[in-house]
Formats: structure tokens, sequence, C-alpha cells
């Protein structure tokens, strides 16, 4: 029964009756969203204490505006972007900047990060706020407002926005989705933001579709949220622009970018490319709010709405000021601050490294579970190659095959089972019979081939390093032989040919290096989970030192060789 | 400290086992009603063999014995093995063959979920190579038989080999249908003079066809319970259909037609039972296809051009072999790649 019914949905689906498109596999675990549905958002005062990270986004760490002792009020600029990759960071309230240091934050690695400690005088007092006229400002300097009120990717992923919104004439986005998916189980934030605040999403869109030029928008909000998708609609149909409100079918991971994308294009990103390359560009609907907040308000990036759930008094939504402890948060939630606190969902969420860690840009949900909830898995079993994983994967890959590779360490063989499209959604293990904690074995894979990539290209640049030196040595060589010889000879015009030696294997030099960086692969960094997104953001960062570093290098030898040549 | 997902909804390993298990009760309630009360004798010797040949074995590989005894696969073994054996063999035929196919097949492989060939079917064909004789000696369906054995008389016969006094072996065996089939055509006689025998039924073997729909339906129910994918079923019957249906248009008198070659033998045993073995078979969609189809034709070949009456179990085997090839060539398209 179950078979045909399926048939007919995909028939369906595939005759176009919906005008909707579908990925491979999803599950449908248990939703648990009414429990943090029931009640409306519920603001949060500012308490006493709040911890800011720097990095609460995908690239630079920003810069200290600020130092210790420094009296601040509520959305002044903390610290300012760093290049493009990088998003400011703001007063959530008024007060004096205690300390700055290392304090832990939610992820989990468990290590510590700089952050400014800020306690608040009570007062709550705004700096002057400027809503911004933003048809009258160049698009550009829009963008520039955006990096500075420290807008970034609310869903989770807490990528820089401006950087998503910047117009790229080689690839126009002819379609803008705004993500309203929501499909991880417990989490309701954007659920309830939709609801409530349906207007100001609206207003946000419509200055992301101004800024891309995006010819359609699409909200896309799974079919368990009929409130919301009706808010939504009703807030569009007010629209002076065309803004359509999809809802696709509820099924995790229906929610991720990728996914949501071909659900309502049909187009599928390329691995390891970017939405933009398909004309298509996705932002959270929180995002979306964060824009309009912006513009029409002044308002930075300075709180957001987080779920509290499971085993608390009041599970509801709360907007909270960022920077608030958890454990004050689940408190005033009714709920006990245990060593177990999940952020995020019960299917890509983590262990909290303790209930004294700040709310941040990426929390978009606690949960507080008791001892039922999420029980231990039983013993694993060895896999009987059953194919429920294949059959669940979103991204089509063999996770079976991939799970033998990443045990057996054979990462080359992962590599090529394209182990890195894996989106560590959790679907693999959610199914298995043999209860093998998948995800877990392909992250141990991951972080082995990026180390190992690491590594060799540390070798590479070294061995290149010492052949150059080799050289250099022998040429200098060759020159003082010459040198010496010329001296015998008395005659001092013959240096030419030298020095055009040496100018060859300068060129070559700064040719192979430029072949390095043409070689690099760009790695897929839309589908991997923010943590690894975070690490790979790192390594770029230091390949591209340890680059211009060699190239650095390779400049003094020209100048040196030249200097000698004078 | 990341150890998402926290929830699952997966069957456990024991629950797709006794659903496969469960599967099987219809065929062998058939097989009751067709050849007697024996075969429960021969699925029970087969159960306790594979139980305490397992427990032995994990043993002494060190291996948590609860663990694995409780996951239910030997128990699968041993039934799938016990219902591919003639129903009258003798007590040690099942416990051989029971304990090749758990030691050799499956423990000496690294246990549950390592064995690359079919367990079940490694133990048919050792037995069926070493002990051809009592292999293909197929007890007549009771309606048949010149004499028909009670339940008591059968399990005697399994135990000690004896007859009640005055019954002849031949007054309660028969030629199978795909046996008698392959004699008869040697001794030119034709298709339409062979079929009139008694033991050839409407669709296959008479009693056999009961049975083999019997297995017909527990795969329906595998497939609804979604234990198994219409791949393997569909691309192996349709295979044997084909080919049959192939030689039997293109000379009649000399090739059975497709109903035989599908209802009779070990074809409905093997289409959902045997080549579903998830351990030893492909695991891409393409794969399965391809795999089902390939021992679909060899089954066909063996039992036309081949020595034995059945060819299941060297196609399986033989196609077990082909599995990670299989694999690495038919790996299906990821999300966001070209092909």
């Amino acid at each position: 029964m179950n078979a045909i019914v399926n048939l007919s949905e995909l028939i369906k689906r595939k005759l176009g009756k919906t005008g909707l498109s579908s990925f491979n596999g999803g599950v449908h675990p248990p939703q648990h969203k009414l429990e943090s549905t029931t009640s409306p958002i519920r603001p949060v005062p500012p308490p006493a204490r709040l911890v800011l990270p720097l990095r609460q986004h995908v690239g630079n760490v920003s810069k200290l505006q600020v130092a210790t002792g420094d009296h601040v009020l509520k959305g002044q600029l903390l610290a300012r972007a760093d290049g493009q990759v990088s998003a400011a960071v703001h007063a959530p309230t008024s007060g004096t900047i205690a300390a700055i240091d290392n304090q832990l934050i939610p992820h989990p690695s468990g290590l510590p990060d700089i952050s400014i400690t800020l306690e608040a005088d009570g007062r709550d007092e705004w700096i002057a706020r400027q809503p911004l006229d933003y048809k009258a400002m160049s698009k550009q300097e829009l963008l520039d407002s955006l990096r500075e009120a420290g807008v970034v990717g609310l869903g989770g992923a807490t990528f820089p926005s401006h950087i998503k919104l910047r117009e790229d004439a080689r690839h126009p986005v002819r379609t803008l989705i705004i993500n309203g998916a929501e499909c991880e189980p417990y989490i309701s934030c954007d659920d309830m933001l939709m609801r409530e605040r349906a207007a100001e999403i609206v207003r946000g869109i419509e200055i992301m579709r101004y800024l891309l030029d995006a010819g359609r928008c699409v909200i896309g909000i799974e079919d368990n949220k009929p409130q919301a998708a009706a808010a939504m609609r009703a807030a569009a149909a007010d629209s002076e622009v065309a803004i359509d409100v999809a809802e696709v079918p509820t099924i995790y991971p229906g929610g991720g970018a990728k996914q949501l994308i071909k659900v309502i294009t049909g187009l599928e990103v390329p691995s390891g490319r970017l939405p933009s390359e398909i004309g298509v560009q996705c932002f959270n609907v929180a995002t979306a709010y964060s824009v309009h907040r912006l513009v029409h308000h002044g308002e930075p990036v300075i709180s957001r709405i987080v779920t509290v759930t499971g085993h608390v008094g009041h599970a509801g939504n709360y907007e909270v000021p960022l920077g608030m402890s958890i454990r004050e948060l689940v408190e005033l939630a009714g709920g006990k601050a245990i060593p177990e606190l999940i952020m995020g969902g019960p299917m890509m969420g983590f262990n909290l490294p303790s209930a004294d860690v700040p709310v941040v840009k990426a929390t978009n949900c606690i949960i507080v579970p008791d001892s039922a909830m999420f029980p231990e898995p039983p013993p694993a079993l060895p896999c009987i190659r059953c194919t429920r994983c294949a059959d669940a994967c979103p991204a089509n890959l063999q996770p079976q095959e991939l799970y033998w590779f990443s045990k057996s360490q054979n990462l080359d063989k992962a590599r090529e089972y394209k182990i890195f499209d894996c989106i560590e959604c959790g679907c693999c293990t959610y199914v298995c019979p043999s209860n093998i904690p998948l995800v877990q074995y392909y992250r141990f894979a991951k972080s082995e081939i990026i180390a190992q990539d690491r590594a060799r290209e540390a070798a590479d640049i070294a061995r290149e390093r010492n052949e150059f030196r080799l050289k250099r040595i022998e040429r200098e060589k060759q020159e003082r032989a010459q040198k010496h010889a010329q001296k015998a000879a008395g005659a001092k015009t013959e240096a030419a040919p030298a020095d055009d030696a040496k100018k060859a294997a300068i060129a070559a030099a700064i040719e192979r290096a430029k072949a390095q960086k043409a070689e690099m692969t760009p790695k897929n960094t839309e589908a991997v989970s923010p943590v690894v997104a975070a690490e790979i953001a790192e390594i770029e960062t230091r390949r591209a030192e340890v680059q211009a570093a060699s190239t650095t290098e390779a400049r003094t030898e020209e100048k040196q060789s030249t200097e000698e040549a004078k | 400290m990341n150890r998402s997902p926290y929830i699952s909804e997966a069957p456990s390993v024991t629950s797709i086992m006794l659903k496969v298990m469960l599967a099987l009760v219809p065929a062998i309630a058939a097989y009751v009603w067709v050849y007697g009360g024996g075969i429960l004798v021969t699925l029970a010797l087969a159960s306790l063999t594979a139980i305490v040949t397992e427990a032995l074995m994990l043993k002494l590989r060190d291996r948590p014995v609860r663990l694995f005894i409780t996951d239910g696969s030997a128990l699968v073994t041993a039934w799938l093995l016990a219902l591919a054996l003639p129903p009258l063999a003798p007590w040690w035929l099942i416990v051989l063959g029971t304990a090749i196919a758990i030691v050799v097949a499956k423990q000496i492989y690294g246990g549950l979920g390592n064995n690359p060939f079919n367990p079940a079917m490694v133990g048919y064909a050792a037995l069926l190579i070493s002990f051809p004789a009592l292999m293909t000696t197929w007890p007549a369906p009771l309606a048949l038989a010149e004499f028909e054995l009670g339940f008591v008389d059968q399990m005697l016969f399994i135990f000690s080999g004896n007859l009640p006094a005055g019954v002849a072996l031949d007054a309660v065996t028969s030629a199978t249908p795909l046996d008698y089939l392959k004699t008869q055509l040697t001794l030119n006689h034709s298709l339409q003079e062979i079929t009139q025998s008694p033991i050839f039924g409407t669709l296959g073997a008479t009693g056999g066809e009961l049975v083999a729909a019997a297995y017909l339906l527990g795969g329906l129910y595998l497939i609804q319970q979604r234990i198994i994918t219409w791949h393997l079923p569909v691309a192996f019957l349709a295979a044997i259909a084909i080919m049959a249906g192939l030689f039997y248009l293109a000379d009649a008198g000399r090739f059975a037609d497709p109903a035989l070659h599908l209802f009779g033998g070990a074809t409905m045993l093997c289409a959902f039972f045997i080549i579903t073995d998830p351990v030893s078979g492909p695991t891409t969609p393409r794969g399965k296809l391809i795999f089902a189809a390939g021992i679909g034709i060899m089954t066909y070949v063996i039992r036309v051009y081949g020595g034995y009456p059945d060819g299941v179990a060297f196609a399986v085997i033989f196609f077990n072999i082909c599995v990670p090839l299989i694999d690495a060539y038919t790996q299906p398209r990821v999300f966001g790649h070209d092909k």
C-alpha cells in the first residue's frame, strides 16, 4: 500500500501537478513542534551580564573597536567586520565593557574563543537609530551597512549576508528563495517569526530582491506550518512586488538550502559550487527580518528568536539578546540547566560544552532533554548492507560504502565516493537498523582528509622552497665562478646570460606558485555543517597566508638578485 | 560532543529477521499440507544446529554471544536451507549443511555482515556436490504418493532412514518436474508427452506450485514492510520468464513454458528470500537489477543445459562473487554531480 502511495506521489510530482520537484530520500521524524508553538514569542529583557564572542559568523574574526572600561550604548558597534567575509558585533544593551578575554562558546569543540563581556547598566539606552533610505543610496553602500550591522544567515550557517546579496554580472540571480521550511524537529523559531512578523519579513525580502534584482521570489514553507504559510501569503499579497509562497512537502532535510532549491526550482546546485552559479540565492526568513530591522529601523543584529523546548516549564520562543547566558535562558523558561543541553535540533544539533555559554547568532534552539527523550542507542551491530541509509540519503550517496571506507581509513576511496557531498543531516543514522553512528564516521573521515590535505600542502611548499634554495645556491656558485673568470679575463660585459637564467628561474617559480593556486579545488563549503565550514575557512586563510609567504619569498629573491646585479 | 542525530526510528536487525521468518510461515504451512509434517522436524533440526554452531563460533572468535545470537540471522539461514533441502533428507545431512552454512560460509568470514556468499546457498551447494543422490530424492506430494507417510513415520525416516515395514522407497518418492523433464527429454520424449505425468500441476509441480505461491505471498509482505525492494524479485522473475519465453517460442516441443520455470523448482524461494540477502548482494538499485537478472539467466541455463535439475544455488554463488564489481560500476549519480 505504501509503495502504491509513494508511486502515485512520484507520478504526480513528475507530471508537475504541484509544480514542485523532489530529492532522494529524506525521513519523517516526529515533529515535536507543538510544544513550543502554543504561546507567542516572549521578549527577554537584557540580563545583567552578556558575553559576545567576536566570531559569531563564518569568516574572519571581527576587529575590536572598544576597550575594557568603555561605556557603550545599545546597538553600538563593538567589533568591526574584518574584510569582506566577516560581520560586525554590537552591544545588545547599554553598559560597560567588563572584560575582553577568552570565554567558552557554544561550539562542539568546547574550546574558548575571544569574547567581549558587557555589564549592563540597566538603562537599555539606544544609540541614535537612523533608518536607511535604501533606494537613495548606492547598492554598495547598502551592502556595507549590512556588513557593519552584523547581518548573517540566521538559519544556522551564519554566513555574512552582504556577500550573497552582491550582484554578480556573471551569475545574475533569477530566483530568490526565502527559506521558511524549518525541517528539523522541535525547532519553531522561524515558524513563530513568520506567524507574528510576516509583514516585516516581507519588507526585508523586498530589500533583498532589490539588491539582487531577482526576477522571481519564492518563500518555501513546509506544509506542516499552515498558519505561517497563511500569514506569509497575506503579507506577500500586500507587497508591491510579486512574492510567491510555496508550501513544500514536510520531509527532513527539506529545509537544507540545496534541497529546498531543488524542490522549488528543480535545479541542483552543482557539487562544490554556490547556488548563485545556477541563478539562485537562498536566505532564511529571520535573515530577511534582520535586513528589515536594519533598513527600516536602523537596528543592527543584537537579538534573535530562540526556541527553548523539551523538559521545561514554559516551552516556547524567546526573543533573546545575543550574549545572554544559556543557563539564564533555560531557567527563565522554567527548566534546569543540566549538562546535557542540546543546541539545534535532534538531527543536527550538538551537546553544549556547558550551560554557561552565550546565545549567539547561530543559536536557533535549545533543547532540555529528559532521560527518556534521547536514549543512548543500543550497541552497534555490523552493517548488513540493507541500504536503508542509501534510500534515505538526500545527497544520493551510498552511506554503507562511505562507512566501510571511513572505518578502514581508506580515505582516497571515501573521497572518490564523494564524502564531501555529505551534508551530515543524520538521515542515514536515523534509519540504520544496526545502530551504527554513521555521521560520526563521516565527520571523522572528513577531518582526516582535510588534515591530510593540509599536511600534503605544507610538504609541497617545503619541498618547493628547498628546491628553490638549492637552485639559488647553485646559481650563486656559478655566478661567483663567473665573476672570478671575468676578473681573470679582465672582461666585465658578460653578465647578461647569467642574468637571463636567473630571471627565468624566478619566472618559473612564480608560475609554479600560480599553478598551485589554480589547482586548488574549491571545497564544498555550502553543504558542510557550520563547524566544518568554519574549519575550512580557517584552513583557507592559512593557505592564503602560506601562498602569500611563498610569493613574497620569490619576490625577495628577485629583489636580491636585482640588487646583486647592480 | 557531537553525537547527533539523537533520535532514530530504525527497526532492529532482530525485527527485520523476525519479519523474514514470519514471511516464510505461509510457505511452511503449504509445505506441511503438501508433503506432511516432516518439514517441521527439518526446520527444528536446522535451527538447533545453527544456534549451537553460531554460539560456538562466536565463543571461539571471542565475540559477544548473546548480542549476535539474538540478531536472528542464524535462524533465517537455517530456515532457508531447511526449505531448500528435500523434505525427508536424513538428519545428518541437515546438520552438516547447516553447520557448513554457519561455520564456513558465515562465521569464518567474520560473522554477520561479512559473508561474501549466501550462507544457505553455500551449505546447499556443498551438499549437492557431495551427496547428489540424496539431494535429488524428493518425496512425492502426499496426494500422489502410493503410500502416505504420517508425521511419526516421516520423523522416523529422517532419523533412522527406515520406512514402515513393507513400504518401498519408490512408494514415497517421486521425481521433481524439473528433474523428470531433464531425464525424459534425454530419452527423446516430447514435452507434450512428458507433461502428461501427474507430477505436473497447473503452473508448476503438483503441490509445489502451492508452496511457490506461498513464497510469493510472503515476498509481497516483505516488500510491503520495506524489508526488501522490488528490484531483485522483479528482475529475477522477469529474466527467467523472458529466457523461458524465448526458448519456448523457439521450440515448444523441447522447452517447458515460462509458468513451469516460474512456479517450479526453487524460483519463488530464490526470488524473494535467497537473492534478497542484503549482505551478499549488491547495494545500488541498478546493481540489484543486474545481479538478479544475471542469476535468473544463469539459473535457466543450468536448468536446461547444466548437469543439475535446478541451478539456483550455483547461480547465486557465482553472482555473489561479482557483487563488488557490480557495485563499483553501478554507483548512482550523487546530488549535484553530472554522472
